[in-house]
């Protein structure tokens, strides 16, 4: 996969959500230009469109009233205090991997194995948790976390290493680990860290921890709903990761070698080490969603239910939704997934009014990415369109190197 | 341990390994003519799983397993469609547009068990059918001929994969396509036409995976196939993208999962350890795609959409 086609990621994004930073007009008026300007706008709000589109078409097929179905969507997540407040939660683990997603597609390796990453990051601090149970708050608290990011970023790490210096696939890779780390995670909650105290039930004791330490739970920000610290700490490391992605040094590191392997060897970059770092990143930022899905629960266990959905609420393949529906922008990420987030949460209202299972709401997620990266084709031909409009020979120069591309992102 | 190796128990974990191995198989052998074109197909999970549906939708309909089968491959055939469209016309990036496609065929797949079937009620059996005088072999009768239609089929086809790929003229069309395509291009292949064609034949198979996972299984649950598609994809780098290869690689994991199993029902490994013990399959699968990825490469032009002049 050398070309990427990601979006967001093309030689220029030009403007629009899946820029990273606006580049000057150019002042051309064209028809191509104009058509460039539209697209790169609409074409992600588009790709949301259409994908509810065919949603309403699923809902009608189904018997039910898209309209009501979709007004109970938006009230159930948008709707006052306690909804929004819902919404927030979900998007957390969303946000935080989405961000993960958004450093690990960058350097063009693409982490699918976020759904494994959260499970050893959730492993890693609950552990943390139960072995230091009477640490203060405020000590305990960002313990927890940095043992959820080591927990995931170590997951993330060895597919990162296995495809820098052995060249393995990291997709096949990644989604290998994440069936070792559901079966870890069994094996862990029903052996080693389960509750000696719960009374055998029928079917034999529930494979959970037992009740964490009150001073690992994260505390409510907002009185009355479920909002808790965790939303800060998510939206505080997409800004983080956007300046680390393009403010430093290491930043541009992993957005050249996302974007030419081959040029950034040859310009003296460190490939490898900034591939692996890359992942590990993205598997760190996981793994503190796992972290978050523990200690902001409202159970405050760890508790498995045979499966890794069941745990991360498919937080791991929803963060590549969000992520590329946010062009791999970790600020345009914040607002993506608040939106899925809303999405999740509103699936159940729809449910509860239309009858219409929440598995819809996967199903649009899924229409989603197929939408955002096939549209890209679409931006890249109006491009090219663009170009030749202009037909200005010293813009066509310009665009050649990789390493020149990389400049009109930066 | 010792209860382990007698022949009776030996020859029954090897037939129900043969068994497992089967939807891998039929999976892989069709990502693998795909990938020999140049289109990785990461939606091959999702493909699995609508056709497991419609296959067990038709199959509780109609009584007819057969129908049920055909219904799974037309699934297979109209999501392969779908997925050249979106990887060869549209050009989108691979690795991602099938986790669309996934994600799609889970939440569809569901979305349609819960509104058409509800509660969850089993289909009928597919026997196994004993191959005259074969089935008689002692031990080698019990765990390779008394096996059923479907898994018998998955085997067959391997030849005819291998047969296609390097001894038809369609075959050498599809390599120089997944190996040189602007190579093949100026010699007058139509690349587009050929990848199409391949991703729509391994769409196929999957669909006709999808459907024999259901047959074994007996009954259609929420994410029926656990991932197999993406274990099924896996497999073609394990078999270093030859259908001999990809036979060996099904074979291994399927008899890898059904040693586990047994060992877990003959109390050979502890209950507290079974779940540590059930990651074998993958860790070995890990392990493999470490060496092969030294010693072979993959189609040059693997995942890379081609533009004329580009």
């Amino acid at each position: 996969m050398a070309q990427s086609t990601l979006p967001g990621r093309e030689a220029d994004a030009g403007a629009g959500p899946g820029a990273a930073g606006e580049e000057p007009s150019k002042g051309g008026h064209g028809r191509g230009h104009w058509q460039q300007r539209f697209l790169s706008w609409f074409a992600l709000p588009g790709a949301a469109v259409a994908a509810l589109l065919i949603g309403a078409l699923l809902i009608l097929a189904f018997g039910a009233n898209p309209i009501t179905g979709y007004h109970a969507l938006i009230n159930g997540a948008f709707g006052g205090k306690y909804a929004l407040a819902s919404t927030a939660v979900k998007a957390v683990p969303l946000l935080l991997v989405g961000t993960g997603i958004c450093i690990a597609f960058r350097a063009n390796v693409l982490n699918i194995g976020g759904e494994g990453q959260i499970a050893l990051g959730g492993l890693a601090a609950t552990a943390t948790a139960l072995a230091l149970p009477h640490l203060p708050s405020i000590i305990l608290i960002p313990l927890i976390f940095i043992a959820g990011a080591l927990g995931g970023g170590l997951w993330g790490a060895i597919p990162g290493f296995f495809k820098a210096y052995f060249n393995v696939n990291e997709i096949l890779s990644t989604i290998m680990l994440n069936l070792v780390a559901v079966q870890l995670m069994n094996y862990l909650l029903a052996g080693p860290l389960i509750d000696k105290t719960t009374p055998f039930a029928v079917t034999g004791k529930i494979p959970q921890t037992r009740l964490l330490s009150k001073h690992s739970w994260l505390p409510t920000i907002l009185h009355g709903t479920q909002l808790h610290l965790g939303v800060i700490i998510a939206v505080l490391m997409a800004v983080a990761v956007y300046v680390l992605l393009w403010r430093t040094g290491f930043g541009f590191r992993v957005r050249a070698v996302g974007l030419s392997r081959e040029a950034s060897s040859y310009a003296g970059m460190p490939v490898k080490r900034t591939m692996t770092m890359a992942m590990a990143l993205s598997g760190a930022l996981c793994g503190m969603a796992g972290a978050m899905l523990v200690f902001g629960s409202i159970s405050h266990r760890m508790v498995t239910d045979g499966s890794l959905t069941g745990f991360t609420g498919s937080a791991g393949f929803n963060g590549i939704v969000v992520a590329l529906f946010g062009g791999l922008n970790p600020l345009w990420t914040i607002i993506s997934a608040f939106l899925f987030g809303g999405l999740i949460v509103g699936g159940t209202s729809l449910q509860a009014v239309t009858g219409v299972p929440t598995d819809l709401v996967t199903t649009i997620e899924g229409l989603v990415v197929i939408f955002v990266v096939s549209i890209g084709y679409v931006r890249r031909r109006a491009r090219i369109q663009a170009e030749a409009s202009e037909a200005k020979p010293t813009e066509g120069a310009r665009r050649r190197g990789p390493l020149r591309i990389l400049r009109s992102e930066t | 341990m010792s209860s382990f190796f007698t022949t009776a128990i030996l020859t029954a974990t090897v037939a129900s390994g043969i068994q497992y191995a089967a939807p891998f198989l039929m999976a892989a052998l069709g990502e693998t003519l795909g990938q020999r074109s140049g289109v990785l197909n990461l939606g091959v999970d999702g493909i699995m799983l609508l056709a497991a549906f419609g296959a067990y939708y038709t199959a509780l309909e109609t009584g007819s397993l057969f129908f049920g089968v055909l219904v799974g491959i037309g699934i297979g055939a109209l999501m392969g469609l779908a997925t050249a469209f979106i990887s060869v016309t549209l050009k989108a990036e691979q690795g991602i547009s099938g986790i669309g496609v996934y994600l799609f065929g889970l939440g569809l797949s569901d979305l349609l068990f819960v509104k058409k079937v509800g509660t969850p009620k089993p289909i009928k059996d597919l026997r196994a059918y004993h191959i005259p005088l074969l089935a008689r072999i002692p031990a080698l009768g019990h765990m390779f001929f008394k096996q059923n239609a479907l898994v018998y089929l998955a085997f067959l086809l391997v030849p005819v994969f291998a047969f296609v790929l390097y001894r038809t003229t369609y075959g050498m069309k599809v390599q120089a396509a997944g190996e040189n395509p602007a190579a093949a291009d100026s010699v007058g292949v139509n690349v587009t036409r050929v990848r199409y064609s391949a991703v729509i034949l391994g769409s196929t198979m999957a669909g006709l995976a999808g459907a024999t996972l259901l047959i074994l299984d007996g009954i259609f649950q929420e994410n029926l196939t656990q991932s197999a598609g993406f274990i099924a994809v896996a497999l073609v780098y394990f078999g270093a993208w030859r259908p001999y290869g990809v036979l060996g690689g099904s074979l291994l994991y399927g008899l890898v999962t059904a040693v586990i199993l047994q060992w877990k029902a003959l109390g050979i490994i502890p209950v507290s350890l079974a779940d540590l013990a059930a990651t074998a399959p993958a860790v070995v699968t890990v392990l493999a795609l470490l060496t092969i990825s030294r010693r072979f490469r993959q189609p040059a032009a693997l995942a890379k959409p081609y533009v004329r002049g580009g």
